[in-house]
């Protein structure tokens, strides 16, 4: 199987590069008698199932305890889990990146945090305590946005796990990892790909799968998988509410900019309890103007937050699936699951198993150039909406530039607002108006990758 | 106790949101039993401590190993040669001040053997890697006890659970996706007279184009009945008609163009919804036939003592139908429009739990019970589900292991795929028959791997022959299993920790439905089943 041989020869690769070889080298002193004896059995033994390259030898075992770098993105509810699944399966070298810091909530099922770490950040307790549980195991916290690294950190990594509760921090990360991918003469390099494993949950639902970049399919091409945000219309919202929730959009979108219950210019802070408690009486007033019921404080805190149900079971299925294929990847002892796991244990326990397909075409992964067909009196707002509602695009805020007269031209930008104000009068502007010609190529950045997407403009009649 | 109160709605607020403040009440009753303190184990109860269990007791005879250590968050270097048991429980209880940890330090055999009872007392036994023969000792005294026993194991790459509970009742299953209950086809009086209520001819422009699709798509119907001899649109292509009767319903402007009517648009796709007839599924009919249901004692649980009231309800005032649950959808509508309907619908559902509480009182009163011993809001919340109870049967594990009662049929019909996960299941039985003969799995040592292949070979065979089961093992299986050497592979126990807890939640709450009755992981192709054993 084609998909399968790549992790093997990536870590004969590894293996031979000896500047990855330099971390903890004492770390064999703080074993003792029977530590890896149940890894042991999967490495040191031959057996029927195992990935046609694998060879038995106790220098797997080395490997992962002093070559092996793992990273994993996130430290919440999958993060905590996979740092304890890798550490007692023998990765030692590990890095996590979080941003977040920990919250009361989280520790219905983040086990890794008290009470006393509240308000501290993520990475960093996760990482002490997983350091002084598991004698020996490095792991390097990093309190930070995955943005802010750039290709060469990501580079060190043989393997990257992502536990993030965030569609578009995904694809930011798909999106590095296709740009770490070098093409010798249109042929992929094999070396050049580091494997993915992304786990998600929700409530008692999970998926996992195994992204080997340029190989299998990636994040944006399963974009339509990802159900899009359901919003309510504002009509509804401002003048004829018929649920709770409707109510307490309705004080979260119209009534708080306008009251300004806590001074002008403070934004509604969903973890803040006063400000909650405000939206709350106030969706209540307004649904019992409409005789409507159901308006309650764990509600209100649901909707403006967008709570996403959680608990502690299904993060410790769907990380403990992750990190098995972690495993497999990095020792070759079985062949990596292709490509994608269902779980749902609502009603018994169900899981389903298939191989999505790579998308011929997709604007991440595909090596195709990128068309965009509009007719030449298109506005530039059409092209811009095609962008962001497009089901297999979805971008959140294009920016979108062009090379006009021999100049880069910036048509539209929306992240900074001086550039928005001057850039939104060509959103009415037809593409004709704006010099675009047929053949045109328009560069567009987006939050969900770092690479710029370059698109072919094509007039059509 | 109001400051507890919040914090712990904080804590707990991602849960509470699946399974209330009644589920998560049910959980911090309850007082569950771990045998052996493995890592499979210890990450069961993690996931139960967590979430704030009552209380848990490790029932461990074992003294901590390295190995142990190795695989094991919940033991620390330091702990080797000390209590397995107390070692985990003072690591676990670290996890959750709410939640109280005990243990026992003695194995589950020789407990039982001083003490039969001992194991009634819990709301639930979990069991980890337990040799069959106290396996099934246990689950033959918690059987007769009616307590529930979960037995779990992880050997290798393959994760093992069978649930072993007499009787089990769900009143929320929280389905996935359920069929809504409106009545369409059979309208209710107080339904009726609301539709009556709406002359869509002489509405204005605005309240047309705001009135809910439950409403245009009744008075279309009434139309399409009284064109159709009283039959409702039941093929496609009736349907298709039924949908360009309501298209034709959209207002007209003035140069006779339609007007662009949403809330109509919504009526042409919710046909299907609508015109879905109002009947009582198999599983509940199935609930109402039950002999549980005929009896009703002074020992007779609340659940069979409302769903026998339920049944009098069916049979008599709700004329072959449940009582209403009482919930419309969201749909394009104006406030006043939406509310009103609701209001039709809430109401009836009022009504008719109001009229099972009555049969309920009576059945109670009947047995010398008091009215108050079911709540009201018990009574209206399984009014609301009746569509959806449950009832679980589990096979006992004698009955699994019995050469007479052994499910032969299913494990046949299974290894048609000589890969079905069933073929796991053969192997675990295979590996306890050797255990059971050289008193240690195969392949523990390197050294003993190739020549337990054959040894293992022998127990597969003879566990063939015993229970008579014409099927092929793949000799690959049973390598596969002596390269395990009963290891426990930490990410595969985690796993099981994952699931085995969630089941002991449905269990536990009475909310979703828990499994029937074994389930089979395979970590390396991470696939999973579940059989009828």
């Amino acid at each position: 199987m084609a998909d399968g041989e790549e992790p093997a020869k990536k870590r004969q690769r590894i293996e031979e590069q000896p500047e990855k070889m330099a971390v903890d080298v004492s770390s064999s002193s703080s074993d003792w008698d029977g530590r890896w004896s149940h890894v042991q059995k999967f490495l040191e033994r031959s057996g029927p199932f195992t990935h046609p390259d694998f060879e038995p030898s106790e220098e797997t075992l080395q490997f992962l305890l002093e070559t092996c770098k793992i990273l994993v993105i996130g430290a919440g509810g999958l993060g905590c889990e996979l740092l304890k699944n890798l550490a007692l399966s023998g990765f030692r070298n590990i890095h996590v990146v979080d941003m977040d810091t920990i919250d009361v909530s989280n520790l219905n099922r983040q086990f890794l945090f008290r009470p006393a770490d509240v308000g501290r950040p993520k990475a960093e307790v996760a990482a002490d305590f997983i350091n002084s549980r598991v004698p020996g195991c490095h792991v390097v916290p990093h309190f930070k946005k995955i943005q802010d690294f750039d290709e060469s950190f990501y580079r060190q990594f043989h393997i990257i796990v992502c536990g993030l509760d965030s569609i578009i921090a995904r694809r930011w990360m798909n999106g590095m990892l296709l740009s770490l991918l070098i093409y010798k003469d249109g042929a992929l390099v094999p070396s050049s790909i580091i494997p993915l494993i992304d786990g998600g949950t929700e409530g008692f639902k999970g998926n996992l799968r195994v992204i080997l970049p340029g190989m299998t399919a990636c994040i944006d091409c399963t974009l339509e998988l990802y159900p899009p945000q359901v919003n309510f219309p504002m009509c509804t919202i401002a003048s004829m509410p018929r649920l709770p929730e409707h109510c307490i959009e309705y004080v979260r979108i119209l009534l708080w900019p306008k009251e300004k219950p806590f001074g002008d210019g403070v934004a509604l802070d969903g973890d803040n309890p006063e400000h909650i408690q405000w939206v709350f009486q106030k969706s209540l007033e307004r649904a019992a103007e409409f005789s409507i019921t159901g308006v309650t404080y764990r509600l209100t805190q649901g909707v403006v937050k967008r709570i996403i149900p959680a608990v502690a079971s299904t993060n410790a299925v769907i990380a403990a699936a992750c990190a098995t294929e972690v495993f497999k990847i990095a020792t070759s002892a079985y062949i990596p699951l292709n490509n994608y796991m269902v779980f749902n244990d609502v009603d018994g326990l169900y899981t389903y198993t298939f191989e999505a397909e790579r998308k011929e075409n997709c604007s991440a992964c595909s090596q195709v150039p990128q068309k965009l067909q509009f007719p030449p009196s298109a506005k530039l707002q059409e092209v811009l909406e095609y962008l962001t509602e497009n089901a297999s695009l979805q971008m959140k805020s294009p920016a979108i530039t062009a090379t006009l007269e021999g100049k880069n031209k910036t048509l539209y930008l929306q992240s900074v607002a001086s550039i928005e104000e001057r850039t939104r009068p060509n959103l009415c502007k037809t593409l004709k108006e704006l010099g675009l010609t047929d053949g045109q190529e328009l560069a567009v950045a987006d939050v969900t990758t770092p690479q710029t997407v370059l698109f072919e403009l094509q007039f059509t009649s | 106790m109001a400051e507890l109160k919040t914090n712990k709605e904080q804590r707990y607020d991602r849960q509470l949101r699946l399974w209330g403040d009644h589920g998560q009440d049910a959980l911090e009753s309850a007082h569950v039993c771990l045998i052996n303190a493995t890592a499979t184990g210890t990450e069961i109860l993690k996931n139960l401590v967590l979430p704030g269990i009552g209380a848990f007791t490790i029932v461990d005879g074992h003294k901590v190993t390295g190995e142990d250590v190795g695989n094991n968050f919940f033991l620390s270097s330091d702990s080797i040669g000390k209590s397995r048991a107390q070692a985990a429980t003072e690591l676990l209880q670290e996890l959750n001040s709410d939640v109280s940890g005990n243990f026992v330090e003695e194995d589950a055999d020789k407990l039982l053997e001083n003490d039969l009872e001992f194991f009634n007392r819990f709301s639930l036994v979990i069991s980890v890697q337990l040799p069959e023969s106290v396996c099934l000792k246990l689950a033959c005294v918690l059987w007769k006890a009616s307590v529930p026993f979960l037995v779990c194991r992880t050997y290798g790459l393959v994760g093992y659970m069978r649930l072993a509970v007499k009787e089990h009742t769900v009143v929320e299953s929280h389905p996935d996706s359920a069929l809504e209950d409106l009545r369409l086809d059979s309208l209710f009086t107080e339904l009726k007279n609301h539709i009556s209520s709406y002359d869509l001819d002489s509405m204005d422009k605005k309240d047309h184009s705001h009135t809910p699709w439950i409403i245009i798509i009744s008075k279309h119907l009434e139309k399409w009945l009284s064109e159709h001899d009283f039959q409702l649109p039941k093929s496609y292509k009736e349907k298709e008609e039924f949908r360009q009767l309501i298209r034709d319903g959209i207002r007209k402007n003035e140069n006779g163009v339609q007007e662009e009517e949403e809330n109509f648009d919504e009526a042409i796709k919710n046909v299907n919804t609508a015109l879905n007839p109002t009947k009582i599924c198999s599983s509940v009919e199935e609930i109402f036939s039950s002999e549980q249901c005929e009896i009703i004692t002074s020992q007779t649980p609340a659940f069979w003592v409302m769903a026998r009231s339920v049944r009098d309800f069916v049979q008599n005032e709700g004329n072959g139908k449940l009582p209403l649950r009482g919930t419309i959808p969201d749909m394009i509508s104006d406030s006043d429009k939406f509310i009103n309907l609701q209001n039709v619908y809430r109401e009836k559902a009022m009504q008719d739990a109001s009229v099972v509480a009555k049969h309920i009182r009576s059945h109670l009163q009947a047995v010398g019970k008091p009215a108050e011993s079911i709540s009201e809001q018990d009574i209206r919340l399984f009014c609301k589900n009746a569509a959806f109870l449950r009832v679980l049967h589990c096979r006992s594990l004698s009955e699994e292991y019995s050469v007479e009662t052994i499910n032969k049929d299913n494990i046949t019909s299974c290894m048609d795929n000589p890969d079905s996960e069933m073929v796991l299941y053969l192997m675990l039985r295979s590996v306890d028959r050797f255990f059971q003969q050289h008193s240690r799995y195969p392949g523990v040592y390197n050294y003993q791997v190739e020549e337990d292949i054959s040894r293992l070979k022998v127990c597969v065979n003879s566990l063939l022959q015993e229970y008579t089961l014409n099927v092929n093992v793949k000799d690959d299986y049973i390598h596969e299993f002596c390269r395990y050497g009963a290891a426990e592979p930490h990410t595969v126990a985690a796993l099981l920790g994952g699931a085995a807890a969630q089941e002991a939640i449905k269990l536990i709450t009475h909310q979703f439905v828990p499994f029937n009755n074994t389930f089979i992981y395979n970590a390396m192709a991470q696939t999973s089943a579940t059989f009828q054993l």
